[in-house]
């Protein structure tokens, strides 16, 4: 059943979906980020597919993952279709290692409830949709620096909006510095407390 | 000073015209959990509104990169604090799907029927609430009295009423308990017993009718297009539910409906949770018939599930094997999983991205409520201030899980 969504989209698409697996049973294609919005419009408007249902839209930072030149992010959309009961999960590689200017096609024009996961991801990893009507942040405050979920935003880094109380560090007593959140595979701990290199 | 009784002319009377702009939370008396409405009211119609969310934001996301698979069990129990068993539940399945491995029979019933004791008291929860908002005190305390019943079993299978942390990658942290299927014929008839009772004090009652019905309606498509699941969804009739149309676990072998309504408004809403509470307690039913008394609740991989605790103080495999579990974490293959589940509010999903490590690369959660409340602004534009509460009520937002 799956198997023909992908075959559908590689045959409308071409060279624009330029991988596809279905590891764990789930169809995934990766598309070119200057088609992400056409895929979605076929994806929703095709009567073979009808995927009307936007489940879920997020970002995947693959900081110092990739090999050189490759893009640093990736922006994952996952659907339903009503009708016919099946799903895939459309992905799409952008940005660079610096992750200045990550952007790409909005989704809001072709599934209204892609609003609120968009302006998420831009809010916790930094990737901005172009044609959004409404880009803010959602889950953190507007005074926040930086996007936390990246990968070189340090964990234990906090903006309070009221500055600490002389002489405090992060960890209040009767917690020290060294404790809580200690190990992690990838930490960028070698950054001191306020998260500045 | 001028005198009270002056004299004004007709045209002077009227009252401006300008918006104005008033917040409702992000602590509101008549609103549970924390949300902020900037709501923009011409008299007291609603004309604009903005929700704003991310008062409960705890970086979910972000702790769970820090630690080992297991550890995420519990800040998953935290996400929808109402239901915890079905977070507990719905992250396991996604880890075992990447793993490959399916527990035995007897701890996929145990799950289910664990599972839909959660359901039943998120529903109930959600009813209450929302007939407490509306004024209805009693029935609330009616639905906590039967919340008790089943906190209590989870008590005694659990040790903890709200937060159990119970889930583990293939099976669960304890075998039932002897006296868990005793308890449950027991408890299950009183429940309903007093969810019908509740139910008597509002379903005839004018003011709380008059406040749901047709108030908070939206259209199969514009809910489908929302990213709307669960009873929201159903309540317009689209009979989706995760357990009927993608069976997991063992709920193919059941026998239950799924309730839909035809309007999607806050009593269609409000009626589908009460008959889902029914089917529920139906298919508990069917599954303590089929759970066997005995056999094996986890699966048998050393790699993944922790030794008896007697083996690890006196034998040095097993010590070795708790070792390397605790201190490196399960090796989850490398690669990316979607896994989805039922939750309390509709469809909950795990997007796990793993590097083939003892630590998650990526945790993504999908949460129901997320674009439920998204929906929130279009259902009250236009309408009194006064519908805001019953909307809201109904939509059965979850700070925990919609904030992440």
């Amino acid at each position: 059943m799956s198997k023909k969504v992908l075959d559908l989209l590689k045959e409308k698409f071409g060279a624009a979906i330029t991988e596809t697996h279905a590891q764990f049973g789930d169809d995934t294609a990766v598309v070119d980020p200057a088609s992400w919005r056409a895929v979605a419009f076929f994806l929703r408007d095709d009567s073979r597919l009808s995927m009307n249902m936007f489940t879920d839209l997020c970002g995947v930072d693959f900081h110092r993952q990739r090999a050189e030149g490759q893009p640093r992010f990736e922006v994952v959309c996952h659907l339903r279709s009503l009708q016919h009961a099946h799903r895939i999960r459309i992905k799409s590689r952008v940005g660079d290692e610096e992750g200045e200017t990550v952007e790409i096609d909005s989704l809001v024009p072709v599934w209204r409830g892609a609003d609120w996961f968009e302006r998420e991801t831009f809010d916790l990893m930094g990737i901005t949709f172009k044609g959004h009507p409404d880009m803010r942040r959602i889950l953190m405050y507007p005074e926040f620096k930086g996007h936390p979920l990246r990968k070189d935003y340090p964990a234990n880094k906090t903006q309070p909006l009221i500055p600490y109380r002389e002489g405090t560090q992060d960890k209040l007593f009767p917690f020290r510095e060294d404790e809580g959140m200690s190990f992690g595979r990838q930490t960028f701990d070698h950054r001191n407390d306020r998260g500045e290199s | 000073m001028e005198p009270l009784d002056q004299d004004l002319a007709e045209g002077e009377l009227e009252l401006p015209s300008e918006p104005m702009l008033l917040n409702m939370g992000p602590s509101h008396p008549a609103m549970h959990g924390t949300v902020r409405i900037v709501l923009e009211l011409s008299g007291e119609t609603i004309v604009k509104s903005d929700v704003q969310i991310g008062y409960l934001h705890r970086g979910f996301e972000k702790m769970c990169e820090r630690g080992t698979w297991t550890q995420i069990f519990p800040y998953a129990d935290r996400l929808n604090y109402v239901s915890p068993m079905l977070n507990n539940v719905g992250f396991s399945l996604a880890c075992e799907k990447m793993l490959g491995v399916t527990v035995p029979e007897r701890c996929q019933h145990y799950r289910v029927i664990l599972g839909e004791l959660a359901r039943i008291c998120d529903h109930m929860i959600c009813s209450g609430a929302m007939c407490m908002e509306l004024g209805a005190f009693t029935p609330f305390l009616y639905f906590a009295r039967a919340r008790e019943i089943i906190w209590d079993i989870f008590e005694e299978e659990t040790g903890a009423r709200v937060t159990h942390s119970f889930g583990r990658v293939g099976g669960m942290a304890k075998p039932p308990t002897p006296d868990f299927k005793a308890m449950i014929r027991g408890g299950l008839p009183r429940v309903l017993q007093m969810i019908g009772e509740g139910e008597k004090l509002i379903l005839k009652n004018r003011i709380f009718l008059d406040r749901v019905e047709g108030v908070g309606k939206i259209s199969q498509a514009d809910a489908l297009a929302l990213g709307w699941t669960g009873v929201c969804l159903r309540s317009t009739g689209a009979a989706y539910d995760v357990r009927k149309s993608h069976p997991y676990m063992t709920y193919d072998r059941y026998d239950f409906d799924v309730p839909v309504g035809t309007q999607g408004d806050n009593y269609d809403r409000f009626m589908c949770r009460q008959d889902e509470i029914r089917q529920s307690i139906r298919i508990i039913e069917q599954a303590m018939e089929m759970m066997a008394d005995d056999g094996p609740i986890n699966i048998d991989d050393p790699r993944i599930v922790l030794p008896p605790k007697a083996d690890v103080y006196t034998t040095i495999e097993a010590t070795i094997q708790h070792f390397k579990i605790v201190m490196e974490g399960i090796k989850i293959p490398a690669g990316e999983c979607y896994s989805y589940t039922e939750g309390g509010n509709g469809e909950l999903g795990f997007y796990l991205v793993s590097d083939g490590s003892g630590t998650p690369y990526r945790v993504r959660i999908r949460p129901p409520c997320f674009p439920i409340v998204q929906g929130l602004s279009s259902l009250i534009n236009g309408r009194m201030i006064a519908d805001v509460v019953p909307t809201f009520g109904s939509l059965n937002m979850i700070g925990g899980e919609c904030d992440h």
